[in-house]
């Protein structure tokens, strides 16, 4: 029987839970044996003019090598020009021209956290201190603040720019459209700023020596993160190896590498010393990207018998003070507006501005997460508007099962789907009908804890970015062991057990025998990484067609090997042995047919790529009590049909799911970065910024079900972020419905006590 | 100051500057890099460690603090044999680590949890390992991962 498909622990862990793993700041390598610390100073304001910087007093300061700011950096090449595609969908980012975003702050601060000069000591205290001794005059200007501050352009960030829209696009509104509509129903919507938080920050080691930079950086992309270097420090990527030890998780805000990542790499350069960074909490909580940050009008409208006949969004994305990949969400929200629906007319169109906060960049999901927040609170809108069932209204207007491949309104070509068997599983395996006649109950009782059922049936994109494709290169070595190099490093997913089934299940060489490695640019120079859900259907499926080959080549040499011919030879997978059909006294291992191969060796190289992406879908129900007197919401279940194809390692995907489904309900009930009215951020450390720990959470209820995809050989679709797409709605959902019987239809998230009682309080006043 | 500290069974001692943490005294005196530092405010918990048999936060105990004490690491918890702690194992059967940064830390409190208390039941391993953050696995595996350890240690 293959190992694929089965319930297979992860070959990783033996290490991580006895040595712990090996992440940048752990790194103990004899090349940065003398490498000094970098601390960044960091600006304290969120709009401001630099009219001086006094780096005298640091400079003097015990332990410190230099002192450098944006005068020192002499050595780099142009910034990028004017890309010139404002106003274009899914406009390439930065934008470059008025929008460029400088390494060390240049004349201006927009943000608070910039950084604006750097500080290399001989060790980690020395830094701080001496950062703090760089003394920086700021003419504060006027603070842009939210997406309603950006529009009102009283201050605008980039003068020459003209406006704090840096990209507008979309269908004008057609009114008529929704004319037909017996039932019209419109909102307004924030899917707030929140903040990736991996537990292991931002970190970099860089090296120059002998011409060539080595730059061990935590990151899920080495080699996009050598591009970015290259590019940025004016070098030839061949004098640069990248390598992404241990990464400590990820979510989207490690993709490639940032800015600040970036001056470490020139300081090192510049100054000729190895040096090492590794942010702190709060400088993470500000400096790295934040993700979502989008507000939402909502227009949705259909008849009475619950058919959905048009449906309008609209995005404001608050891009933070530089237009990074912030830029290109909403792109990606519009495409999947429609979620899993069969909905007739759909307009989508968005507005992209720039604000004095952390840049906006991708956070699990990445613009997924926010489509499906606001179709899912409108068709909860709209069932509430009709008075039906807000199961039965998705049941009615979900893409039924016979109408796969579905072209969306939006242009996205769902490939296979069954949306209303996972929306029924879920309500089954919930015991809907149950929870509905207890919610019933409570309210009949007037119970101060009151019941709230919320759905969310989604679909999703995966691996969107599949014509890049991704490398891997396997060798048999002539010990019959196996080397597997991916282009897709993992920060957790749990590549090197996958990866190693793929070769087990196809060559039959065991798991233990199988070796991973990924993150470093000198043993993988192609290669694309770990993001959009895409690593199983894009490397997985590249380390599968390179077993495949070196099985055909080995096919070859056995025969030459046994004198016989090759369409009479079988591998028998069982035993990883080569042998004349029906004839095991004939066979020959691995190690021999690799020994035979000779100075050519046993080896396959493949870059795949697909001409298409894929779409998971699912449901998922959450169940919430709500405190109906302090406004206390707390998750008691969680319900979920997360499918996304063939199954490689059901553990792994659980996994996946758990993590998802926990920062999704985080992002419903706790999450929030918060700015007051100057752009100061008031969230700034793990001790005002919520993320939610095991005591909030319950155990979560996932229920099985696999629709394989025709578009890669594994069957396989992405499982990384269905959690955070499926979850953060149906809690919303989940706790609007709780109070819903007072006449409340929304409470924007995060969902936290003061908000719900408010929301409760003003109900109540108002009857 | 002058520190001695027995960790992990082995006596380290270093003259460190006064506001040496003991974290940092672990990692770059000491050369344990597992534990690790998530955060600035003690809220993360990916640097507990045991100090004397009982969880802390080595972020926020200075190495000055921990003279003449014993203290024991993730490095430190199997008893040398090769064989995984009860813990240790617990963990990788039920999947309880991704990313693995929290894992050094979320391993030593939940080391520490069981010997407090060691048939918790759920309720009790959540509310006792929130000082222990995880952005990967959402908790329920960790929680499955210790009530399997509590389970194979109780003798049935």
């Amino acid at each position: 029987m293959s190992i694929l498909g089965t319930r297979v622990v992860r070959t990783e862990d033996p290490r991580l839970l006895t040595a712990g793993g090996t992440y940048v700041d752990d790194l103990r390598v004899p090349e940065l044996a003398q490498a000094a610390r970098v601390t960044f100073v960091r600006s304290p304001v969120a709009h401001a003019q630099i009219t001086g910087i006094d780096t005298s007093a640091a400079k003097e300061a015990e332990g410190v090598v230099a002192v450098l700011t944006v005068a020192d950096m002499d050595d780099l090449p142009p910034p990028p020009p004017d890309s010139g595609l404002t106003g274009t969908e899914g406009a390439p980012l930065p934008l470059g021209g008025h929008w460029s975003e400088p390494l060390l702050a240049i004349d201006k601060v927009r943000y608070v956290g910039e950084p604006v000069a750097i500080v290399i000591t001989d060790d980690r205290y020395q830094g701080e201190d001496a950062a703090e001794l760089v003394s920086v005059d700021y003419q504060p200007l006027g603070a842009v603040v939210g997406v309603d501050g950006a529009l009102a352009s009283e201050s605008l960030l980039f003068p020459a720019a003209g406006s704090n829209v840096a990209v507008s696009t979309g269908t004008p509104a057609d009114s008529a459209a929704f004319d037909a509509c017996e039932v019209v129903v419109e909102h307004t919507i924030t899917n707030q700023r929140v903040a990736p938080v991996p537990l292991e920050g931002r970190a970099a080691a860089a090296r120059w020596a002998d011409g060539k930079l080595t730059f061990w950086v935590s990151t899920q992309n080495a080699q996009i993160a050598r591009f970015i270097l290259a590019g940025a420090l004016g070098l030839d990527p061949s004098g640069i190896r990248v390598i992404a030890p241990d990464v400590g998780g990820g979510f989207g805000a490690k993709v490639g590498i940032d800015r600040d990542a970036l001056i470490v790499a020139w300081a090192a350069k510049h100054t000729g010393r190895a040096l090492r960074w590794a942010e702190t909490r709060s400088e993470n909580l500000l400096g790295m990207t934040h993700g979502r940050a989008q507000r939402h009008a909502v227009k949705i409208g259909g008849n009475r018998d619950g058919r959905i006949l048009g449906y309008r969004l609209e995005i404001v994305q608050d891009t933070g003070a530089y237009p990074r990949m912030g830029g290109f969400l909403p792109f990606l929200t519009c495409l999947m507006a429609a979620g899993p629906y069969d909905i007739g007319h759909v307009e989508t169109a968005y507005q992209v501005v720039v604000t004095n906060a952390t840049p906006i960049s991708a956070y699990r999901g990445a613009g997924r997460p926010e489509a499906t927040a606001a179709i899912e609170r409108a068709v909860d809108l709209f069932a509430a508007e009709i008075g039906m069932d807000p199961g039965e209204v998705r049941r009615i207007n979900l893409v039924p099962a016979d109408k796969f491949p579905f072209t969306s309104p939006c242009g996205a070509t769902y490939d296979t789907g069954d949306y209303v068997g996972a929306l029924d599983k879920v309500l089954a395996g919930a015991g809907y009908a149950g929870l509905r006649a207890e919610q019933a109950g409570r309210r009949e009782r007037g119970d101060v804890l009151q019941l709230g059922i919320g759905l969310s049936s989604y679909v999703e994109i995966t691996a969107a970015d599949a014509d890049g494709g991704e490398t891997a290169r396997l060798v048999v070595h002539a010990d019959g062991t196996a080397t597997v190099y991916t282009g897709s490093s993992a920060q957790g997913q749990g590549h090197h057990t996958a990866w190693a089934m793929l070769v087990e299940a196809e060559l039959g060489i065991p798991m233990d025998k199988v070796t991973v490695i990924h993150g470093d640019t000198d043993l993988i120079p192609a290669g694309v990484g770990t993001h959009a859900s895409r690593s199983l259907q894009l490397g997985g499926v590249a380390v599968q067609k390179a077993a495949v080959e070196v099985k055909d080549h080995a096919r070859r040499l056995a025969a030459d090997m046994l004198e016989a011919s090759e369409a009479d030879l079988e591998l028998d997978v069982e035993r990883g042995v080569w042998q004349v059909r029906g004839d095991p006294a004939t066979s020959r291992t691995w190690a021999q047919v690799a020994a035979h191969a000779g100075d050519a060796g046993l080896t396959a190289d493949v870059n795949h790529t697909e001409g298409k992406p894929t779409f998971p879908f699912g449901t998922h129900l959450a169940v919430t009590e709500v405190d109906t007197e302090t406004g206390q919401a707390r998750l008691i279940r969680h319900v979920t049909v997360d499918d996304a194809g063939t199954v490689l390692n059901p553990v792994l995907a659980e996994g996946q799911r758990h993590g998802g489904i926990a920062q999704g309900v985080a992002q419903a009930l706790l999450e929030e970065m918060v700015y007051d009215a100057d752009g100061n951020p008031v969230t700034g450390t793990l001790v005002d910024y919520a993320i939610v720990t095991a005591a909030e959470l319950p155990s979560f209820e996932l229920l099985s079900s696999e629709t394989p995809t025709a578009i890669n050989p594994l069957g396989a679709k992405g499982i990384g972020e269905a959690g955070t797409i499926g979850a953060t709605p149906a809690t919303q959902n989940s706790v609007v419905d709780a109070v819903s019987h007072l006449g409340i239809r929304h409470i924007d998230m995060p969902l936290t006590p003061a908000r719900v009682w408010a929301a409760i309080s003003e109900a109540r006043e108002g009857r | 100051v002058k520190v001695t500290v027995t960790v992990n069974g082995g006596e380290v001692a270093a003259e460190v500057a006064d506001r040496t943490l003991l974290v940092h005294f672990l990692r770059d005196v000491a050369g344990l890099t597992a534990t690790n530092v998530g955060c600035d405010t003690s809220s993360c918990g990916a640097c507990t460690v045991l100090l004397d048999g009982r969880s802390v936060k080595s972020c926020t105990v200075l190495a000055a603090q921990a003279d003449g004490r014993a203290v024991t690491t993730v490095e430190g918890l199997s008893d040398g044999s090769g064989e995984l702690h009860p813990v240790q194992r617990a963990f990788r059967a039920e999947h309880g680590l991704q990313c693995g940064f929290c894992t050094p830390g979320m391993v030593m409190a939940s080391v520490s949890l069981l010997a407090e208390n060691p048939a918790p039941t759920e309720d009790e391993v959540r509310t006792a390992l929130e000082g222990n953050l995880c952005r990967c696995t959402g908790y329920h595996n960790i929680v499955r991962a210790v009530l399997a350890a509590a389970s194979e240690r109780r003798p049935s």
